[in-house]
């Protein structure tokens, strides 16, 4: 049942690659953004070669493909978080723009001064200054679920400010540093019990877990493709049709609408609705390869093998004097460890790692509120996915021990 | 093991000449680099004839920001501000004695933005300052 890692690493040319001769990449820096398999690189490849047209509007054999191929991903896409239909996914160019978008449309239309929005303190800023923008524009009230000290939600807390009737609860499937994997479905339950809609950051959720949006019945569900094997540019909001039916349109132009006339205009129907302009259409071909790469292994399967290495990981970080890993242990975790390194920066510890290949990130990760809660002003990052190995943790620690050496 | 880690940057990281602040002064600023939230304040005490006669930083960072922090404030003590002004870049290159990418070079430049942004007098330290 264990995934073929060496098999799978084949598919994925990068990880051949050099970044000195001689020295191969130990590529440790998925939660920012994933490696993409041939299959994906191929995908696009071949429609650009193939199939490139415009879609929609063309009648021509190369625009019924293209057509056909960018739909085909939306379906793709649907069936992979278990939506109960394409319609419900909205290309968007990432998890930052799905986000922005329910913050343009929905909130718009349905926040007045004084309503609430309820966020927490391990945020991405992506789903924090949306927030503040509408705070400023709006005067809607933030409040924040706490992160306690082993970097778990408080839901206790959360439940007495549900006690405030908020209007929207938004908080993230996965901290992209904590890594904690947030209990989403107790979340949901609680913020409609209180009669708030919510939206999830599922942006690294969906390249770990398996999400299933009915199971969890989140109202809105935001995520990228790029962090799940496929290419930068697109990733997908899903939204439960009766609230994208009643929400205006977000972008004008080509595309959105069924009828413009000088001076009016009526949108069109679902998806298209939100999806003004020329799309990203190559991207959303390959957004549904890897959608297929993804599936055809399993994400049960993916999950177990980033909690293997997880698990590993932290406990070889743990034995380092001087590391300082952040977030829940490995049980409450996806594949991230974050650490600092006493009496060295972060970016050093990255700086120096690079000598060796390795991929680390270092800074806030676009997580200030949240180092800043833990007292730090930046962390080193590892992360991990189905293409890394034990020896590549390995290969990590023995970088530690040289980082710490130099700084001796 | 490599020319960014030279000895003196390590030891300029460790043991700076340099950090504290400067109660009174004349002229003192502080910013962030946005991309990893390093922090650097800087102090002037300035003469009649605009020589600097003490400088001191603050803050956290890297090697790279704390060193060439240090590195800076040796070399400005004795020169007059319009001298100061005319820092760039490569000022702050040679003192290090290393080359950088894109990203380190953000915080080897951190301090000189931060110190010409407190000597022009102005609200943000912003990379057109050092160019
Ligand atoms: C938890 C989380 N939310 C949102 C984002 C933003 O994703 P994107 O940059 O693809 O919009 C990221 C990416 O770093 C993330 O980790």
């Amino acid at each position: 049942m264990t995934l073929n890692v060496k098999q799978i690493r084949k598919d994925f040319p990068i990880l051949e690659r050099e970044t000195q001769p001689g020295v191969r990449v130990t590529y440790l820096d998925s939660t920012a953004t994933s490696q993409k398999p041939t299959q994906v690189i191929e995908a696009m490849n071949d429609y650009y070669r193939r199939s490139n047209a415009n879609i929609h509007r063309g009648v021509h054999t190369l625009a019924e493909e293209a057509t056909s191929m960018y739909e085909g991903a939306r379906e793709k896409i649907a069936k992979f978080i278990n939506a109960s239909s394409a319609r419900e996914i909205i290309y968007t160019r990432n998890t930052t723009e799905s986000i922005n978008l329910v913050a343009y449309s929905w909130a718009r239309a349905n926040l007045k001064a004084g309503d609430l929005v309820i966020l927490t303190e391990m945020e991405h800023h992506s789903n924090l200054v949306p927030w503040h923008m509408l705070q400023t524009e709006r005067g809607i009230e933030l409040d924040f679920i706490p992160v306690t000290e082993n970097g778990l939600l408080d839901l206790e807390t959360y439940k007495t400010l549900l006690d405030r009737r908020p209007k929207l609860v938004s908080f993230t499937h996965m901290s992209n540093v904590l890594g904690t994997v947030n209990p989403a479905a107790e979340i949901i339950r609680l913020a409609h019990e209180a009669g708030a809609i919510v939206l999830v950051d599922g942006a690294q959720s969906v390249p770990h877990l398996t999400v299933d949006v009915q199971a969890l019945d989140a109202d809105f569900y935001a995520f990228s493709a790029h962090k799940m094997c496929g290419p930068t540019g697109i990733g997908a909001l899903y939204g439960k049709s009766p609230l994208l039916e009643a929400m205006p349109p977000f972008l004008g132009g080509g595309d959105m609408i069924k009828e413009v006339k000088l001076r009016s205009f009526r949108a069109n129907t679902l998806p298209h609705k939100f999806e003004a302009g020329t799309p990203a259409i190559a991207e959303a071909v390959g957004f549904g390869a890897a959608v297929d790469y993804l599936s055809a292994i399993g994400m049960d399967k993916i999950a177990a093998h980033e909690h293997e290495i997880t698990e590993y990981a932290l406990d070889r970080l743990e034995e380092i004097p001087g590391v300082k890993l952040f977030g829940p242990p490995a049980d409450k975790k996806g594949g991230v460890a974050a650490f600092t390194l006493e009496g060295v920066h972060p970016h050093d510890v990255a700086q120096i790692l690079d000598r060796d290949g390795i991929a680390v990130r270092a800074g806030h990760h676009c997580a200030q509120p949240l180092h800043e809660k833990f007292g730090i002003p930046a962390t080193s990052r590892a992360s991990f996915y189905l293409y890394n190995t034990k020896e590549e943790v390995d290969l990590l620690v023995n970088g530690i021990y040289k980082v710490k050496e130099m700084f001796s | 093991m490599d020319d960014l880690y030279r000895e003196v940057i390590i030891e300029h990281y460790k043991n700076p000449s340099y950090r504290g602040k400067l109660d009174p002064h004349d002229i003192s600023f502080a910013d962030n680099n946005p991309l990893c939230g390093d922090h650097i304040q800087i102090d002037l005490r300035v003469d009649d004839s605009g020589v600097v006669t003490d400088a001191l930083f603050d803050g956290h960072g890297c090697a790279i920001s704390q060193a060439s922090a240090d590195l800076l404030m040796e070399s400005i003590i004795g020169k007059p501000l319009e001298e100061v002004k005319k820092l760039n870049k490569d000022s702050v290159l040679e003192l290090l004695g290393i080359e950088l990418g894109p990203v380190r070079l953000k915080c080897a430049l951190l301090s000189l933005k931060v110190l010409k942004a407190g000597v022009y007098g102005l609200g943000e330290a912003s990379d057109s300052l050092v160019e």
